[in-house]
């Protein structure tokens, strides 16, 4: 039987499915498309009517030096952040994915546990504990705080990558007189690169855009780009904003083709 | 040389060493705290009394918030069930060839910003956004609608972050589900409708589980969402957080509330854990 018989699909249903994942779409997207539109809308407010074309956001976005200094904040952290998770999180999903071992399961549901914690829990049971410790709020937290953040969706991520992975290659390896040093270095690091640039994008990205936490955590007048663009969401919603979330917008949707293209590169040079 | 069974252990060190300090000393931390006394010069004490939790779980202010965080919340799980299942359904079932392309598209704003997600509704839900300059545009209305800075944004915006992680848990169950289950239901007599009812929707109610809680337990610890959409009278539980911590720099009474909002999640991920058993007692039942 074809698979057409299942939902009768010319039917009244079947075009009631395809009309309400059509709107799904339009309603996904639009909001984005309203930003992007509004960024190049001339007048003041940045909100309609379109009074016309106008690229003097982006302009006055470039002479701000405090939106440039959160984009550098963003860019350390989020860099600095996700190697950090990255080395972490590949160890963690190698061992878990490659070694059979007494308490994996706990372990297992113990790496996920931030993944359900909410983040504002998150972000204040921290700031208590460092500044119990007498640790200022400063860099540093910001930098702890992100790995852990990210670390459970590196560990997943990577881990998911790796499950399809073959340990016959290491072991010819050994066989031909390698040893685990060079092996790991010439065999298993390439074999796992893909997971390994998958996980880091990854976590940066969480870096670059988590705001609850880094809310709590960041010190007064250091700003990253989220809580920058909160920060300017107080007083009123500027035409500049929109410019921002437009250059923002248009990074993050080329983030992720880069990095799925480096990483079918990486597998494709297995 | 490290012996072999030791191997995974220590792999596993750093990630479970930074989880163990990072994370559940603080927690831990913060029981603790919440037992603190907060003498009258604001200064906390090392103390075992329960005066905190007391007038905190004394004060129907912080069950009012508890009870309209998760009734938002719920809102936005079955705006996101009534929308997203029939979207999920779509996509696993249609011959669109270019499924891949459509899938990722759905996943394009999970990579943009949250905050310009979020601030995004201003523009399409405020005074002078895209619904109302369109509808006064048409003539439908006079006056701008209020559309924002209410709870209905608030959960128009929770519904917007949370959609696709609904589509997606549902998508790979139905994906799953061997579609000989269906074929054979059609052959022996069922209806489309019948088919769905007995095979399709029984067998992908996991993913509508999963999708669920995630759904839920996200929106109930959000925090940016209802601040920058809410109105002032949206009372959300993670916005009284702030408001002791930061705010107050109350922190006895924030330890509370966040071990408050922490417990009612974890008794809501426990309730689902019995009911997920219960669902997959009907997988198993189907094969």
């Amino acid at each position: 039987m074809s698979a057409g018989s299942r939902l009768d699909r010319p039917s009244l249903g079947w075009n009631g499915l395809r009309l309400l994942t059509l709107l799904v779409y339009i309603f996904m997207f639009a909001p984005i498309i309203v930003v992007v539109l509004l960024a190049f809308n001339s007048a003041r407010t940045g909100s309609f009517p379109m009074e016309g074309f106008s690229l003097q956001w982006f302009g006055k976005l470039f002479e701000n030096d405090s939106i440039i200094d959160a984009f550098q904040t963003s860019l350390v952290l989020a860099a600095s952040s996700s190697l950090l998770a990255t080395a972490l999180g590949v160890m963690a999903a190698i061992a878990l994915i490659r070694y059979s071992f007494k308490g994996k399961a706990i372990i297992n549901n113990l790496l996920s546990l931030p993944l359900l914690m909410p983040e504002v829990v998150l972000g204040v049971a921290l700031l208590m504990f460092l500044k119990f410790l007498h640790q200022p709020r400063s860099f540093l937290l910001l930098l702890l705080g992100h790995t852990v953040l990210s670390l459970p969706y590196v560990v997943l991520v990577v881990q998911a990558r790796l499950v399809g992975l073959r340990q016959h290659y290491e072991e010819a390896a050994m066989s031909l007189g390698a040893n685990r040093f060079q092996t790991f270095v010439d065999v298993t690091l390439p074999l796992i690169s893909p997971a390994i640039v998958g996980g880091f994008l990854f976590a940066a990205t969480l870096s670059f855009d988590n705001i609850t936490a880094t809310l709590f955590w960041k010190k007064p007048g250091i700003e990253t780009v989220p809580t920058k663009i909160f920060a300017m969401l107080r007083t009123s919603i500027s035409p500049e904003i929109n410019a921002l979330g437009a250059v923002m917008i248009v990074i993050t949707i080329l983030l992720p083709l880069i990095g799925g293209y480096v990483v079918r590169r990486l597998s494709r040079g297995r | 040389m490290v012996k072999a069974e030791h191997r995974p252990y220590l792999l596993l060190t750093p990630a479970l060493l930074s989880l163990a300090l990072l994370l559940i000393a603080p927690i831990i931390f913060i029981f603790v705290y919440s037992f603190w006394l907060r003498a009258a010069n604001g200064q906390d004490i090392p103390a075992f009394q329960f005066g905190n939790w007391q007038s905190v779980l004394g004060d129907s202010f912080y069950w009012t918030g508890l009870r309209e965080t998760f009734f938002m919340s719920a809102l936005t799980t079955i705006a996101c069930m009534v929308v997203g299942y029939p979207t999920a359904l779509f996509l696993a079932r249609c011959r669109f060839g270019n499924k891949a392309l459509l899938l990722f598209l759905l996943f394009l704003p999970f990579w943009i910003s949250y905050i310009i997600r979020t601030f995004a509704w201003i523009n399409v839900l405020g005074k002078s956004g895209f619904v109302n300059s369109a509808l006064m545009w048409l003539g439908v209305i006079s006056d701008p609608l209020k559309l924002l800075y209410n709870d209905f944004s608030v959960v128009m915006g929770l519904v917007y972050f949370q959609l696709p992680y609904m589509i997606i848990n549902v998508y790979v169950s139905l994906d799953g589900i061997d579609r000989n289950l269906e074929s054979a239901a059609r052959t022996l007599g069922c209806t489309p409708w019948q088919t769905f009812r007995e095979v399709t929707l029984p067998l992908s109610l996991p993913g509508l589980g999963a999708g669920s809680l995630l759904c839920f337990v996200l929106a109930a610890g959000s925090f940016v969402t209802p601040r920058l959409l809410g109105g002032t009278d949206t009372l959300f539980f993670s916005q009284l957080i702030y408001e002791a911590v930061i705010g107050q720099l109350d922190w006895p009474t924030g330890s509370v509330l966040s071990l408050m909002l922490l417990v009612s999640l974890a008794l809501i991920v426990a309730v689902y854990n019995r009911f997920m058993s219960l669902s997959d007692i009907y997988r198993s039942f189907a094969k």
